[in-house]
């Protein structure tokens, strides 16, 4: 038997082995199994900082398996082997006027690396969405097949290529969100949507967080279809789109879609929140900037290595956990998800999880996630939100299940 | 029709006295049931050629009933089988002769309804059109809507991952559920997700949706509610052939337009529903459209006169625009009747619900069209045609001897058609028991064990809902054995990196 997956040496000398096939990462599972060897799984590595450090000798990447091996625009469907770069893929359904919805975000940025680095495996593995998460879901709801190998070394298929599909559990979702620590997915097949014709973006300036708060639930509750509604303080304001908007707080609402109809909704929109405030009106080309900038974290695109946190809390909490905060730490913020993604930097170095996570418990529940931090910080942090008794109970037997030798990206979720 | 079940067990039919005792002490007076009279409504679902009396019927009232319930059964060892409206057309909801029928009819209130983060929590029993009703007040709606939305419960739509006509459009319940509650089978109260819109963790609650009452029993749900669109109108296009009607379909896609719902009749469902409700269906074509635009007046118009262009690129033969709320209501009256319509051109009908690949469906048709002939049973076809999911309508006699049986017969081979062309065994009404043994169709055996994994996580003694979707049971103990032994790799050659 030959074994194709070529050694390279990997940035943090870990030793990495690249298959080229399913077949050779079963073989690789296989033996990593039986000599209770753990496996760290990367794409490019483009998230490595995401989670905790994975404590394993030898990296399994995918950068080797790559490439398209479907994709009919008619049938809005699209398969990519999982080390497909993310951008290879945008730029092919982009050509034919078709985006992946979900918008998948890009952590390269936020921890120094260059932007556009990350895999389809990658996105799938961590869940990654972007503002229009708030209106057509993350990831997950665009997954509509799989194939894996599990920690116990065994080739497995879940989902088909067809978006009504009820046959057995959705182990595609399952999949997703998971961090490599169930499976190593081989192959993914994708729901793509047509782009939209055009979009433009509100901005109100000047709002307080809570008033802002409240010009974005007015906006998502009209019918007006928004596709994005965040809300960036004051200075962080400066910190997108080269610092167009200026310095005062911006409150910005995004609607896109078929020109007639963009154009109605915005000036229906646009007349209901001026009682709030003016409101200016981006173009098509500068609500993009804005919401890459938004999607991608870039207030905190800074160079440093300061804690940030990422919120998932009720969208009409997300101010008032921050305005707690604040009497308590030093911090900055800003929102997306109608308030519901908050972002969170620790001004002061240090990553606060108590503090962060009492007082979302305190507003309505949710969760936080440690997305950047010095390696150190991370290893003595819970990067991921604990859960409570039954519910961790069931993740570990899950994840026993799946990978009993825990050989896929150990201590990563943990 | 006749489907093997999970042999009862001896002993705990023999205990049935002091179980039903057990249960009366957790759940008082009427919310245990155990004369084979009351207990007659539950022996079936929306499949009803499958029949079978529970051991006990359950209905309880609080989320601590239901703990203690299934507490009491898995120390007992007593399976359990979870149900709300009981319109499965797949038999998940179908009743063992030992085991508990759980049923969640009373747990019927709207819990909380938050218009500024657009959710509604509900009691799992409420009903699918319930959750609108509660909030069209105020202008909103929930979105997923099976065409037994009168009936069906939220908490069976969670578990059946529910899809209907607009699910094109706003996606399917997986996607417009937020959150729930559930109790699992050891009696633990677990939540996943809640208001916020990305639960933690593993995406369990996706595990849950669509997991026909195998992994845990549903108490509460939050759902995404949205605004009800500004307007809607609906266009009626019929076609000479289906492939055309095919084609333009595709063609609307290709535009970028996605439309509120999109669905497709063949000859014989256009004219059985327009015998049965006038709904002024063209009855000279082969295949009809409905595509109906939904949004901002301003959106619709320009979609409308689009839709109206690719029709006639595409040899449409009749088209017409819905010009009142009452004409679009009557456009969709035929198809929202097809299946009673059918049930009246038929003394029985058997409703399939694969899945294909859009472009499949000529091919798809024609395979039905011989297999229809090989059987000497007519078949209808309604179908979600902007999703790919068919529901074919096979119409047979049950009185005549070996028709129930035939009719099976065709149904299995249009689903095996439906994965030999990329498709699925089910799009929306579920595995249950009907398509439990054609499984192997479309997973191939360690797919399936993957799947049982996630069911040993959750319910390691298979005590809820056995016998449904799975093919075989195989042990946890069994399934948890690793094939990959220290020094037995498949491939003990393999360079140590
Ligand atoms: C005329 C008709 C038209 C239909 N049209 C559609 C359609 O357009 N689209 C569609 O998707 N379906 C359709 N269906 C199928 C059916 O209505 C759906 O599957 C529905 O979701 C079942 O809901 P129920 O409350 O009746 O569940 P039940 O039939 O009672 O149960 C269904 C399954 O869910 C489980 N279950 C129920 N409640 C719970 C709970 N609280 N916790 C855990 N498990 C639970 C049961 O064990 C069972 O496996 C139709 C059915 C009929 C009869």
């Amino acid at each position: 038997m030959s074994m194709q997956g070529s050694t390279v040496e990997a940035s943090e000398q870990r030793l990495s082995v690249e298959p080229q096939t399913e077949g050779d990462i079963r073989d690789i599972v296989a033996a990593a199994v039986s000599a209770e060897e753990p496996l760290a799984i990367e794409g490019t590595g483009s998230k490595r900082g995401l989670g905790r450090p994975v404590q394993a000798a030898r990296t399994l990447s995918l950068a080797k398996m790559s490439g398209i091996t479907l994709y009919e625009p008619e049938e809005l469907v699209l398969t990519a082997k999982a080390g497909t770069p993310i951008a290879e893929i945008e730029a092919l359904v982009d050509a034919h006027g078709q985006r992946l919805e979900f918008e998948p975000m890009d952590y390269g940025p936020l921890h120094g690396l260059d932007a556009a680095q990350g895999t389809l495996g990658g996105v799938i593995a961590c869940n990654l969405a972007g503002p229009r998460r708030l209106k057509q879901g993350a990831a997950r709801d665009h997954v509509l097949g799989v194939r894996a190998v599990s920690g116990r070394g065994e080739i497995f298929k879940s989902g088909g290529r067809v978006v009504k599909n009820v046959t057995g559990y959705d182990l595609s979702k399952g999949l997703t969100g998971s961090y490599g620590t169930l499976a190593v997915m081989s192959e993914i097949t994708i729901k793509v949507l047509p782009t939209c014709e055009t979009e433009t973006t509100l901005v109100l300036r000047g709002l307080s967080d809570a008033e802002a708060a409240g010009a974005m639930a007015a906006s998502m509750g009209s019918p007006a279809e928004v596709s994005g509604a965040a809300h960036l303080p004051m200075y962080v304001a400066a910190r997108v789109a080269e610092g167009a908007l200026g310095e005062e707080a911006a409150t910005a609402i995004r609607i896109d879609g078929f020109g007639p109809s963009v154009e109605a909704r915005a000036a229906h929109l646009g007349r209901a929140l001026e009682k709030v405030g003016k409101v200016d009106r981006l173009d098509r080309e500068a609500s993009r900037r804005l919401w890459r900038d938004v999607r991608d974290v870039r207030p905190f695109v800074d160079g440093t290595r300061k804690p940030v946190w990422r919120l998932s809390v009720t969208p009409t909490r997300g101010h008032e956990i921050v305005m707690s905060l604040r009497m308590q730490a030093a911090i900055d913020a800003f929102y997306d998800w109608q308030g519901g993604l908050v972002w969170l930097r620790m001004e002061a170095g240090e990553p606060e999880a108590d503090l962060v996570r009492e007082t979302i418990r305190r507003f309505g529940g949710g969760h936080a996630t440690l997305v950047r931090a010095p390696e150190s910080v991370r290893a003595a942090t819970a990067v991921f939100q604990p859960q409570p008794g039954p519910l961790a109970a069931l993740s570990r037997r899950l994840k026993e299940q799946f990978d009993p030798k825990n050989v896929l990206n150990p201590g990563r979720m943990a | 029709m006749s489907v093997m079940m999970p042999k009862p067990s001896e002993a705990i039919l023999s205990r049935r006295r002091a179980i039903v005792e057990a249960l009366r002490a957790i759940v008082p007076g009427e919310g245990v049931v155990d004369a084979a009279n009351e207990m007659a409504v539950f022996e079936s679902d929306g499949l009803t050629a499958y029949r079978q009396l529970p051991l006990v019927v359950v209905l309880p009232s609080t989320v601590d009933q239901v703990a203690a319930v299934l507490k009491y059964c898995h120390r007992e060892e007593i399976p359990v089988v979870p149900r709300g409206s009981g319109t499965s057309l797949s038999g998940g909801a179908l009743p063992l002769e030992d085991g508990v029928l759980l049923v969640l009819s009373k747990f019927n209130r709207v819990l909380e309804i938050d218009y500024d983060n657009r959710c509604a929590v509900v009691q799992p029993g409420v009903t699918n059109l319930g959750i609108t009703h509660a909030v069209a007040g105020r202008g909103f709606y929930y979105a997923p809507d099976p065409s037994s939305q009168i009936a069906c419960s939220i908490g069976g739509n969670v578990a059946e991952n529910s899809g209907g006509v607009h699910c094109l459009k706003y996606g399917l319940t997986a996607n417009n559920v937020l959150g729930i509650e559930f109790v699992t089978i050891e009696g633990e109260v677990v939540r996943l997700g809640g208001m916020h819109l990305d639960a933690e963790g593993y995406d369990l609650l996706g595990l849950m949706t669509g997991s026909e009452g195998l992994l845990g029993v549903v108490t509460e749900v939050t759902v995404r509610i949205l605004q009800k669109p500004e307007t809607a109108r609906a266009v009626l296009i019929g076609f000479p052939t289906s492939e055309e009607a095919g084609a333009a379909v595709a063609a609307i896609i290709a535009k970028g337009i996605i439309p509120g719902g999109m669905e497709m009749m063949d000859r014989p469902a256009i004219l059985a529903a327009e015998d049965f409700v006038h709904a002024g269906y063209p009855t000279d074509v082969e295949a009809l459209l409905i595509v109906e635009l939904d949004g901002p007046g301003a959106e619709v118009d320009h979609l409308l006169a689009e839709v109206e262009a690719v029709g006639s690129a595409n040899g449409a033969v009749t088209c017409r625009v819905s010009q009142s709320e009452e004409e679009r209501a009557s456009f969709w009256a035929g198809r929202k009747a097809a299946f009673p319509a059918v049930g009246r051109i038929s003394p029985d009908y058997y409703c399939m619900d694969g899945t294909i690949p859009r472009k499949e469906l000529p091919k798809v048709l024609a395979g039905m069209k011989s297999l229809s002939d090989k059987y000497g049973l007519r078949v209808a076809n309604v179908f979600h045609a902007g999703d790919g999911n068919l529901h074919p309508l096979i119409l047979y006699d049950a009185n005549e001897e070996g028709q129930l049986h035939r009719a099976e017969e065709f149904g299995n081979d249009i689903l095996r058609l439906c994965v030999e062309v990329g498709g699925v065994l089910t799009g929306e009404h579920g595995v249950g028991v009907e398509k439990r043994d054609l499984m192997p169709e479309m997973f191939d055996e360690t797919d399936m064990k993957h799947q049982q994994r996630v069911k040993c996580a959750f319910d390691d003694k298979h005590l809820l809902n056995p016998g449904k979707v799975f093919p075989q049971l195989h042990r946890c103990a069994e399934l948890g054995r690793m094939h990959v032994h220290k020094g037995q790799v498949a491939f003990p050659d393999l360079p140590r990196f």
